[in-house]
C-alpha cells in the first residue's frame, strides 16, 4: 500500500498507526477495569484515542489520490507497513504498567501535538488542535494515576519500578527522526524533535521522581517501529484486529 | 472488577452557566480530586455539563423518613403559597 505514495502519507500512517494500535490496547481493558468508574475513564480515553486514528486516516486517504479509504488503511496492511511507536503495541500486564505506558505516551504526545499545532499544513494542524486537548486531559489522568501508584503501597511501587524497568527502552523512539519525519520538518509541516526534545525529557522525569521511582540506565534502547520493524506483538493485535475485514472485504455493521 | 472500601460520593452537575448544580447520581472514589475526574468520566461524556460538585454521601445529613408525615403533610392544600397569581414576564427563565 506504501508503493509510489507521497512522504506525507507515511507521515500521515505514522500518526494514526501509533493511535490506531494504542486504542486497541486500550480497548482490551473494557469490561476489565478495577472498578467500574476507571473501566469507564479508560475507555473513554481509548475512545479519544480511536477517534484521534480516525482523522489522520481520513487525511491520509484524501492524500493518497486513490480511492483508499480509513478502513482500508487500518485493515489492509501488513506489520512491516506499520508505522506505529514500539511503545505502543507492547501488551498489557495489569493496570500498574497499563497507566505507566499512558504516562509515557502521554508525556510524549502532548508535547508533540502542542509542537504540531503550528504545522504549515492547515488540516494537520487543526486535528492536532483538537487532539492536544483530549491528550492533555488523558496526561492528567495517567500522571494522577502514576502518583498514586508510585506513593502507594509498597506492593503498588514495585509494580510500577518493574513495569518502568520494561518499558524504559521504549522511551526514546519517539524523538527520533525517521526519515519521512526529516523530510516533513524540513517543510514546517512536522515539527522539529530536536525542539521538543528537552520538554518531552523533562515532563517524563518528572513524573517518575514524583512518583518515587528511579529512572532506570538506558541500557539497550529499542526503535524500529517507524521504519516498520515491529516487535513480535503487532503481529498478534493486526490478526485480531484485521481478520473480520479480510475474511468478507467492506463488511459493514 | 473489584469489589472496594473506596467511599461513595454524589455528584452534581451543572450544565451552563446559570443554572443550578442538579444531583446527577452517585459513584465510588478514593479521594475528592478523583471523585471529580470519575465524575467527568462517567457523567459528563455526553456534553452534560460545565461544572462538577462532589460531595461525601455520608456527610450529607438527609431528613428521617420516618417523620415524613409530620414534615410534608402540612404543606398540601396550601394553595396561597403557590405564587399561581403572577404573570411571568417571558424573560425570566428556568423557574
Amino acid at each position: 500500500m506504501l508503493e509510489n505514495k507521497s512522504t506525507l502519507f507515511e507521515y500521515l500512517l505514522y500518526l494514526g498507526d501509533t493511535s490506531l494500535i494504542l486504542s486497541h490496547r486500550l480497548s482490551e481493558w473494557c469490561g476489565h477495569g478495577p472498578i467500574l468508574e476507571q473501566d469507564i475513564a479508560l475507555t473513554n480515553i481509548t475512545l479519544d484515542i480511536l477517534g484521534q486514528a480516525r482523522f489522520w486516516y481520513q487525511l491520509a486517504a484524501e492524500e493518497s489520490d486513490t480511492n483508499l479509504d480509513e478502513d482500508q488503511i487500518a485493515y489492509f496492511r501488513e506489520s512491516n507497513e506499520f508505522r506505529n511507536l514500539l511503545l505502543v503495541e507492547q501488551p498489557n500486564v495489569d493496570w500498574g504498567q497499563t497507566v505507566l505506558r499512558q504516562y509515557m505516551y502521554d508525556c510524549f504526545i502532548t508535547t508533540y501535538l502542542q509542537a504540531l499545532t503550528h504545522s504549515s499544513d492547515s488540516k494537520i494542524a487543526e486535528i492536532a488542535l483538537r487532539s492536544v486537548h483530549e491528550s492533555q486531559y488523558h496526561y492528567r489522568w495517567s500522571s494522577d494515576w502514576l502518583l498514586r501508584l508510585g506513593q502507594g503501597t509498597s506492593e503498588s511501587k514495585a509494580i510500577m519500578q518493574e513495569s518502568l524497568n520494561q518499558l524504559w527502552r521504549f522511551h526514546q523512539e519517539p524523538i527520533v527522526a525517521a526519515s519521512f519525519e526529516v523530510e516533513m520538518a524540513a517543510q514546517g509541516i512536522a515539527p522539529d524533535l530536536e525542539t521538543i526534545k528537552t520538554e518531552y525529557l523533562d515532563k517524563l522525569h518528572t513524573g517518575i521522581s514524583k512518583a518515587g521511582l528511579v529512572v532506570p540506565d538506558d541500557g539497550r534502547l529499542l526503535a524500529g517501529g517507524k521504519q516498520g520493524v515491529h516487535t513480535e506483538h503487532l503481529g498478534y493485535i493486526l490478526a485480531e484486529m484485521q481478520h473480520v475485514q479480510r475474511t468478507y472485504p467492506g463488511l459493514e455493521w | 472488577m473489584s469489589t472496594n472500601n473506596w467511599p461513595l460520593w454524589e455528584v452534581f452537575i451543572r450544565s451552563k452557566n446559570g443554572l443550578q448544580h442538579r444531583h446527577v447520581g452517585s459513584l465510588h472514589a478514593s479521594d475528592a480530586t478523583t471523585a471529580v475526574e470519575n465524575a467527568r468520566d462517567v457523567y459528563t461524556r455526553r456534553m452534560e455539563g460545565t461544572s462538577i460538585w462532589v460531595v461525601r454521601s455520608e456527610d450529607i445529613t438527609a431528613s428521617d423518613p420516618q417523620f415524613k408525615s409530620e414534615f410534608f403533610d402540612p404543606a398540601e392544600s396550601k394553595i396561597y403559597r403557590h405564587p399561581t397569581f403572577f404573570e411571568l414576564p417571558d424573560e425570566v427563565k428556568h423557574m
